[in-house]
């Protein structure tokens, strides 16, 4: 692969609009990321064009797929890094940070994970 | 977490009668009673509670699988099992699609590490297309088990 490559070029040309952005998001409530907050979150992801993506440490996993997320097992206490590239980077990351402050509105005595 | 380590062998099944969710539900309950993972008055209990779940939103998480899940306090560790419908169930699976490929799980209320490392294990498994493919053409529940027991041991060769 080059440097030039068609990809890279329209990237380029793209300019700010592939901007990647990031924070770190800790999820804290109790349960982890199971398949319920796994679901909110992705849902959340594909109402934005930008890719989003959730490190933690050497693990990535797309951000839209329920299947990926739940590959990173993370446990309440975790934190992780959301990544965001494209036009709407920065609200899409907004928009995923205020929902796991919002614990995935899971209360800590709830009992259907 | 591996398979092995949650999935009860004597409870696997190839082929659901089933062609409803509460029944695709029910019926891999009881495969759970049948080989002694929980007691037979705790199934309406454990039913009710998977479906109680299931009204939050659907666990049909795409690509034709569904992890049916709850905590029961019932059970002192995760017990699970798998099934697979050859004609395959409206889940109101978040993609539309019918699920054909099941597991099903209950963990103890105080283990949630557990049920995590549970779904992490089947999701990461599952981004397998064969290992997907091959567990919906399982002719019989010995089959499932092998190929569960391969997973486990270095991955599914396509």
């Amino acid at each position: 692969m080059t440097a030039e490559s068609p990809e890279s070029v329209r990237d380029a040309a793209a300019g700010l609009q592939q901007e990647t952005v990031s924070r770190e998001v800790v999820v804290v409530n109790a349960a982890g990321l199971h398949a319920r907050p796994a679901d909110l979150l992705a849902r959340e992801a594909r109402k934005w064009q930008s890719r989003i993506a959730l490190v933690n440490e050497s693990q990535r996993a797309d951000g839209k797929s329920i299947l990926e997320l739940l590959t990173l097992a993370a446990e309440a206490g975790t934190r992780l890094v959301v990544e965001a590239t494209g036009p709407d980077a920065r609200e899409a990351l907004d928009a995923i940070g205020s929902l796991f402050e919002s614990r995935f509105n899971e209360h800590e005595n709830h009992q259907d994970s | 977490m591996k398979f092995s380590d949650f999935v009860a062998t004597g409870a696997i099944r190839s082929h659901v009668h089933a062609a409803t969710k509460e029944g695709v539900v029910r019926e891999m309950a009881q495969s759970l009673v049948d080989a002694g993972k929980i007691a037979p008055g705790d199934l309406e209990g454990i039913v009710k509670a998977i479906m109680k779940r299931e009204d939050l939103g659907s666990t049909g998480i795409g690509r034709g699988v569904a992890v049916p899940h709850t905590k029961h306090p019932s059970v002192n560790k995760l017990v699970g099992t798998v099934a697979v419908s050859q004609q395959g169930i409206d889940f109101q699976s978040l993609d539309g699609e019918p699920v054909q490929l099941f597991f099903l799980l209950v963990s103890p209320p105080d283990r949630p590490g557990d049920h995590l490392r549970a779904l992490e294990n089947i999701s990461r498994q599952l981004r397998d297309d064969s290992f997907c493919r091959l567990l919906k053409a399982a002719k019989e529940p010995v089959d499932i088990q092998h190929l569960l027991e391969e997973a486990d041991s270095h991955g599914v060769v396509s």
